[in-house]
């Protein structure tokens, strides 16, 4: 540190960036949600060249690079690909949701991809790659993935 | 193909904060410990690449911040949002591009401003994911959950690449975290995400580097010993965790085999002496070795159980102490290449591994390792 600056205590500059931002969900979306609002039903897009259905839905096939045309039911019960035990409350968990969170990466039977979502009901140390799990949607839903308020092992 | 190499590079010390330098203020000490290592002025350089990040920055086109310092006036200066071994590639280029014979490349961030969990989340897809509040560890979490059950890998095995970091950091002046720790210190630290504890994450790091590179024609011009790039590639998964095998890393397999491809290279294991990667957690040293085909799958805890990858093994593995010891986030893959540009060059100091021929150094974008982005460097051309 250079002579001039001795003595000098750095200070610090608080502030806050907040910015309003809406996203349209868009049509692929859109029709995924208005499903589980209200009919409580999971559907997905499939590529009608390769076959794949894909969860989250989105409107293009990555592998074959076309659009995805059909779209299926997929079942509301899965099987657990990975999953994480939130110890720590992190700012990035939502303010209704107290430790341990757990998420699970859920591949649901008729889906080719997995879909990201809450694990709840269940001891976090007892939770298992491989173990089975069922969808159980929101009392009240507003169109959005937490439609679905987690998913509990299949008994 | 013409070839080109690193001819300068300048790191300024990671700390946890960095409350006299602002972004500018570091980029200046490390743009200047880069041009006076290479024996060149400000004038000697013909354009400029800066890699930052605007969430990261808390400001848009934060590139723009940083031009003065980086001595971009009435000069071609681009960014690359992402890792600094991404902006360096890009500088790569332009060195090759027959417009420019030096790109001076900088990379930096201020882990310390922000909160690294509302940063990270924002980086999962805002329609379908970011409501249920994953960051960067719960994510990493996952991914150490799926490699530990298919390969029996356990925490404990994981641990010791913190302790084997931690403890090279001694060596190094330019570590925030130098340690010397234990397998139970990390195992008896605070659980944040299982199987993730507080010392199998890199902290929030404060820093930037700075590295040259020159086209071949101009690469013996200057004072500094060129270090030569022998190869580069990356490579990019899909974006959804879901859509990937958490467990393995397809894209690192596929950029590590073209950079091998390039540089000539046909037994990665014999002819790499060292590497430094990119261990934002303990478990991802090991899965990245696997993927990179410098251990087979599944066997890397072993090996480094067997010390193969201390600086004094077989293949030292992070000698600088890694990320684990520093994160600035985005220089931090830049601080990979200037690490075995100094390696190579025999100037590592208390960290300097003995046999330093050919190195390789790697970086990461994206959760869980989404993109990698790796380096091969040598000492002859
Ligand atoms: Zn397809």
């Amino acid at each position: 540190m250079s002579e001039i600056f001795k003595g000098i205590e750095p200070m610090v500059h608080n502030s806050k960036i907040s910015v309003p931002y809406s996203w349209w969900a868009g049509d692929t979306a859109s029709k995924f949600f208005i499903s589980l609002r209200d009919a409580r039903k999971i559907i997905a897009p499939r590529c009608g060249k390769c076959g794949k259905v894909f969860m989250p839905p989105r409107k293009v096939c990555p592998t074959c690079f076309t659009e995805n045309t059909d779209w299926v039911d997929v079942s509301d019960e899965g099987t657990v690909v990975s999953y994480s035990v939130s110890r720590r409350q992190l700012e990035a968990i939502p303010g209704d949701k107290k430790v341990p969170v757990i998420w699970g990466l859920i591949k649901l039977d008729g889906a080719d991809t997995a879909l990201l979502h809450y694990l709840d009901e269940v001891d976090p140390g007892s939770v298992t790659i491989g173990m089975r799990v069922k969808a159980v949607f929101a009392e009240s839903r507003t169109g959005g993935i937490r439609d679905i308020s987690h998913f509990k092992p299949v008994k | 193909m013409d070839r080109t190499a690193i001819i300068g590079v300048g790191m300024t010390t990671i700390e946890a904060e960095k409350r006299r330098e602002t972004f500018a203020d570091m980029t200046w000490e490390a743009v200047n410990k880069a041009l006076s290592d290479a024996g060149m002025t400000i004038a000697d350089i013909d354009n400029v690449v800066t890699t930052s990040s605007d969430f990261w920055d808390g400001r848009t086109i934060s590139l723009m911040a940083v031009g003065d310092v980086s001595g971009a006036a009435e000069k071609n200066v681009s960014c690359v949002e992402g890792d600094g071994t991404y902006g360096a590639f890009y500088a790569n280029a332009r060195a090759l591009s027959g417009s420019y014979k030096t790109t001076l490349v900088t990379g930096h961030s201020k882990g310390s401003q922000c909160v690294s969990s509302l940063i990270t989340n924002a980086a999962f897809d805002p329609i379908y994911e970011r409501v249920l509040g994953m960051d960067m560890i719960t994510a990493s979490a996952m991914q150490a959950n799926a490699y530990m059950n298919r390969t029996g890998v356990k925490p404990e095995d994981a641990a010791l690449v913190s302790v084997k970091n931690h403890g090279n950091a001694l060596k190094n002046p330019m570590a925030q975290l130098p340690m010397n720790i234990t397998v139970d210190d990390v195992m008896a630290s605070e659980m944040i995400a299982d199987p993730l504890r507080k010392l199998d994450c890199s902290p929030v790091s404060d820093g930037c580097c700075a590295v040259i590179i020159a086209h071949e024609s101009v690469a013996t011009k200057f004072k500094q010993k060129p270090i030569w790039i022998r190869g580069l590639a990356f490579c990019t998964d899909s974006f959804f965790f879901g859509d990937r095998d958490l467990a393995r890393s397809k894209a690192l397999t596929e950029a590590a085999k073209k950079a091998y491809a390039m540089a000539g290279i046909k037994d990665p294991r014999k002819e790499i002496d060292l590497v430094e990667l990119y261990d934002a957690f303990s478990y991802q040293e090991l899965l990245w070795l696997e993927e990179m085909g410098l251990a087979d799958y599944g066997k890397a805890a072993a090996r480094l159980k067997a010390g193969e990858f201390n600086l004094d093994g077989a293949l030292p593995v992070n000698p600088s102490g890694g990320l684990l010891s520093g994160h600035p986030v985005i220089a931090a893959g830049l601080y990979r290449i200037a690490e075995i540009v100094l390696q190579l060059r025999g100037d590592a100091g208390a960290h300097q591994v003995k046999k330093a021929k050919t190195g390789l150094a790697h970086g990461v974008n994206g959760l869980c390792g989404q993109s990698h982005c790796v380096w091969i460097l040598d000492k002859e051309k």
